[in-house]
């Protein structure tokens, strides 16, 4: 992690009792140690997501238990569950309106794909049509152990961002955009029906396989 | 110089670290704000409100003034039941100069909300 010191010195260093780090290893520890989640749930899936909050599977352990009802104040999206057609552009509103850094999930097999309801008129078959999502979990619904696993992958995943060069996270890179366009509730889909900057859809060459 | 000369510097000192202990790490976060989290607005961003809908309209909307009246009206049965709940409580051992003083107060009330009715106050314009 740290490129201006050489690990032996820093392992003999350490048997010394002397603790050496860098400001970007120091500061995404307190980052990935202070997620708080935005407190919003579509689905059945919110519902393990309460559960994983509360004292029982205790997300608070991850310093996650501060669901922000504002997206002013939230670092996470926890997409828990099936997001409709017409909720959609809602959830895209509120992930342009939390500040960066910022970071989704999605969680269960509805936010993912579209799940058992995919074949719905008036389902949006996986929120990553229309936002970046760093960690999915699968599951019908996921329990609030694979929510932690999630979250924990999360963690990691914030760990080994950089604050300067290919490693860092997005708002960093300067000419990332800064919102995500909002779909619009068409007559028949959404329009776009996908943000083709964060999905494509599936390449066409492959031979389908049809079960 | 000795301290003893000047008893208050220990103060000047002690408000120098306060002043610093406070500005310091604002200043670092602000220094590592302009580093480390470039701003990046937009509309959604910077739109009003917060639910995730759009906001419609403005945020400076007139309320009817005739909403004050009802506020009075309100009054009257507001202060009516803070009255009528000790007068219930001490019925038994009240002198009746002191019933006949509760009539009077409850007609007055009566009598301002018979008024109010008639002259119309309880219809929703």
């Amino acid at each position: 992690m740290n490129p201006g010191m050489d690990e032996g010195l820093r392992s003999e260093l350490s048997k010394q009792g002397i603790f050496t780090t860098t400001l970007e290893d120091l500061y995404n520890w307190g980052r990935k140690n202070s997620v708080w989640p935005l407190g919003f749930g579509l689905a059945c899936c919110a519902i393990e997501m309460i559960a994983a909050s509360m004292a029982r599977w205790d997300l608070a352990r991850f310093g996650a238990e501060v669901f922000r009802p504002s997206p002013r104040q939230a670092d996470l999206m926890i997409v828990a569950g099936t997001v409709t057609k017409k909720m959609a552009p809602q959830v895209v509103r509120l992930y342009n309106q939390m500040p960066e850094p910022k970071y989704v999930i999605a969680m269960g097999a509805c936010a993912i794909s579209g799940g058992p309801f995919k074949e719905g008129y008036n389902v949006l078959k996986g929120i990553d049509r229309y936002l970046p999502v760093d960690v999915h979990i699968p599951g019908c619904p996921p329990r609030p152990e694979a929510l932690l696993h999630g979250f924990m992958m999360l963690q990691r995943l914030i760990d080994e961002q950089a604050l300067t060069g290919p490693r860092r996270p997005r708002h960093l890179v300067a000419d990332a955009p800064s919102e995500f366009p909002v779909p619009q509730y068409g007559p028949h889909d959404l329009e776009p029906p996908s943000n083709p900057e964060v999905w494509q859809p599936p390449s066409s060459d492959k031979k389908p396989d049809v079960g | 110089m000795p301290v003893e000369s000047s008893p208050y510097l220990v103060l000047v000192v002690l408000l120098a670290g306060a002043v610093a202990f406070a500005l310091v790490p604002l200043g670092l976060a602000w220094l590592w704000r302009r580093t480390f989290s470039p701003s990046k607005p937009g509309p959604d961003k910077n739109a009003i409100y917060e639910c995730g809908l759009e906001s419609k309209g403005d945020a400076w909307v007139q309320f009817k003034s005739e909403y004050y009246l009802y506020a009075i009206i309100f009054l009257i049965f507001d202060v009516e039941t803070i009255f009528l709940l000790p007068f219930a409580v001490a019925f038994n051992g009240l002198p009746p100069a002191a019933f006949v003083a509760m009539m009077v107060f409850l007609l007055l009330l009566a009598e301002g909300l018979i008024w109010a009715w008639w002259k119309g106050a309880l219809t929703w314009r």
